[in-house]
């Protein structure tokens, strides 16, 4: 599942999303509360005066600080230090990885202790910790949900949406000793705060994401609704802020900007619970800043495609997106999973996720709702044109899409094939038109068949004038 | 990441081979060979929030949608009104010199006060547009303090809302003290199937008291 995992399997989302559609109900349930946050970050967005203005500062801050992302990234590091702050670099994954484990070993820290960060589940840092030795706990309830049952999170701010609360409640019973069939969202939250809160006093280290870098102060901004990010980071000796280096913003002005932005359009909440800005650590205590590439300045370097740098992780884009409402998260195979998922994934390994651009409608409620207006929709399309054009797509899809463009390169050519389906359609036996050839028929009907074409039609009409 | 995409248009920072300062080089080097044309930085303009409502009625009501409770008292009467918020024997304790509790300061072992029923802190700012309260680390204690403590009370002063988060940061500055945090509502989390939990980790209530000279007297609600 993990990216660093680097299994070459080809993601099949159709496939997968069987799977998750197979559930019926739950899908059903899936859907509809997905779409409740959607609504409430309608009802938010709607009350703030110039949201759209909003959004177009958002954007455009970002694009310029990408553009001169050289140097803001070293206006951070100089401030940071300046704070006594030591920051890292890591070119990849593994070097992210390597740097985090060796802070972690040379301070003898066996208990780890982390908020929800989405980089390190894209560097796949839990698994390699855990093979060399560490306990590393999840400490967001849904993320430590989802990590007792071995999954990756299926959503960007809520990770364990695809779980219904009886299975939730088995877990516990198992995992945490709960009563058995004890299925209360309050009850199974208040047995992990006493879980977990033996876990934040007892841990050596803390790992945490960042939501935002702001360069002039060194500072990082860390966003919860649960407070699990302080917690486990002032109880801890040690505090690693793991991020990607697009998580720059220039001065702290700006977080007033993105903070209005993030919470309404994640939740329909106004502001998270906790926004927390960390500019030097607790004395005696370390904070340590690891700035992580993994094909972040490539992607920069594509014009057609750099603007999903801009993402602030809100998952707005998954809750209105009407193929991941029904899909579900582990569809994608790809954390983030969604439509940002599905233009991020393709540009770290296209060979693996060439499928995720084709799991939308392109209907573009994506970017409507973006709140750093990205062009997801755009960026869908155009990966789907590179996925074509260098071969990642199934000989049957490419056959279609042969003949189909043979066809209407000329007009004679069309206005044929129209007859012969027209009259086709009309004898061929059902068996034949929706075999198992047909994956389009699988959960559709054919429209009726028309006696004519528009264009027959149209002549025909010409005619009686 | 092993596998370098055919459509790779040049950029990039290498293999992981290579580490320490050699890793910060070949990032900068690898950001400035994509070669962003130039976008200003835009002015924050056009987007202040234009309420011209009492910034401490919005307060309010931002505030109790997030969950919290907020009371206007008489900048003398803090103590009682804390008092009165929860039962006889709670363990009350402050990190300010201006009210009777029991004090802590940074020094304090913050793993000592997992069993801590309530603390009360002064907030700096609020903001009326979320109902967020500024907390600086002088007025925490130790850091986790806010955060392990069973509830919490911030006290704020009422002339110290200010009308929504592009003016909190003019007034701020956030990098004067080590850390500092936005609090805007009790602990949370809707991760079991959406359901609203207060108090997840943290604090299971959060009281705003909102402090106003006795002149006030006849503003209240």
């Amino acid at each position: 599942m993990h990216d660093a995992a680097q299994n070459a399997v080809p993601v099949d989302h159709s496939d997968r999303a069987a799977r998750f559609i197979a559930k019926g109900e739950q899908t059903t349930w899936h859907d509809s509360v997905l779409w409740r946050i959607r609504e409430k970050r309608d009802a938010v967005s709607g009350s703030v005066e110039g949201w759209e203005r909003l959004r177009d500062l958002a954007s455009q801050i970002k694009e310029h600080t990408l553009s001169k992302l050289d140097e803001y990234l070293i206006e951070f590091e100089e401030s940071a230090t300046a704070n006594g702050v030591q920051v890292h670099w890591a070119v990849d994954a593994e070097a992210h990885n390597r740097i985090v484990y060796d802070l972690l070993k040379v301070r003898g820290v066996r208990r780890v202790v982390k908020s929800k960060s989405m980089l390190t589940e894209e560097c796949g840092l839990n698994p390699y910790l855990e093979a060399r030795g560490f306990d590393v706990v999840d400490t967001d309830l849904g993320e430590r949900i989802v990590q007792l049952r071995g999954e990756p999170p299926s959503h960007l701010v809520a990770p364990a949406i695809h779980i219904r609360r009886e299975e939730i409640s088995v877990l516990f019973h198992e995992k945490l000793g709960t009563p058995a069939g004890s299925s209360d969202p309050q009850f199974l939250a208040g047995a992990m705060r006493q879980d977990l809160r033996a876990r934040f006093l007892a841990a050596d280290a803390a790992i945490t994401g960042v939501n935002f870098a702001v360069a002039a102060t060194g500072g990082l901004v860390v966003v919860t609704n649960e407070g699990n990010a302080d917690l486990g980071v002032h109880l801890a000796p040690v505090h690693i802020a793991c991020m990607g280096i697009e998580k720059l913003i220039p001065k702290p002005e700006h977080l007033g900007v993105f903070l209005r932005l993030l919470a309404r359009s994640a939740t329909g909440q106004p502001l998270s619970i906790y926004t927390s800005h960390f500019h030097r650590p607790a004395p005696g205590r370390e904070l340590h800043i690891v700035l992580v590439d993994n094909g972040r300045t490539r992607h920069l370097s594509r014009e057609d495609f750099r603007a999903s740098l801009k993402c602030i992780r809100c998952g707005a884009c998954l809750n209105t997106c009407p193929v991941y409402r029904r899909s579900g998260g582990h569809s994608y195979g790809a954390t983030p999973s969604g439509p940002i998922g599905a233009i991020l994934a393709p540009g770290r390994d296209m060979e693996k996720y060439a499928a995720l651009p084709f799991a939308s409608s392109l209907c573009g409620s994506c970017s409507d709702v973006c709140p750093v207006k990205i062009d997801i929709h755009a960026q869908l399309y155009r990966w789907r044109q590179v996925a074509v054009r260098e071969g990642h797509i199934s000989g049957k899809k490419r056959l279609g899409m042969q003949m189909v463009g043979w066809i209407t390169r000329r007009p004679a050519r069309y206005r044929l094939a129209g007859r012969l389906a027209r009259s086709l359609l009309r004898y061929a036996p059902r068996r034949l038109l929706y075999g198992r050839w047909n994956a389009w028929g699988r959960a559709r009907e054919l429209p009726e068949r028309p006696a004519r074409s528009f264009g027959e039609w149209y002549a025909a009409e010409r005619e009686k004038e | 990441m092993k596998q370098e995409n055919r459509h790779n248009t040049g950029g990039g920072a290498g293999n992981g081979t290579q580490n320490g300062s050699h890793a910060r080089e070949a990032i900068l080097e690898a950001v400035r060979r994509a070669r962003l044309p130039a976008v200003p930085l835009p002015a924050i303009a056009g987007v202040r929030d234009a309420c011209t409502g009492d910034p401490v009625s919005r307060f309010m009501v931002s505030a109790k949608v997030a969950a919290a409770a907020v009371q206007i008292v008489e900048t003398g009467s803090v103590e009682t009104a804390v008092r009165e918020r929860f039962p006889e024997g709670a363990s009350i304790a402050t990190t300010s010199a201006a009210w009777s509790f029991d004090r802590m300061d940074a020094r304090t072992d913050a793993h000592t006060m997992a069993q801590l029923d309530v603390l009360v802190c002064p907030g700096e700012l609020g903001v009326a547009e979320n109902g967020a309260v500024w907390l600086g680390e002088s007025g925490m204690g130790p850091r986790a303090a806010p955060f392990l403590t069973q509830h919490l009370v911030l006290v704020l002063d009422r002339s110290a809302i200010v009308s929504d988060m592009h003016a909190a940061y003019d007034r701020l500055d956030v990098a004067r003290e080590g850390y500092g945090v936005f609090v805007a509502g009790p602990s949370k989390t809707a991760d079991i199937e959406q359901t609203l939990v207060i108090g997840a980790h943290g604090p299971r209530s959060l009281t705003v008291l909102l402090t106003q000279a006795a002149r006030f007297k006849s503003v209240t609600i």
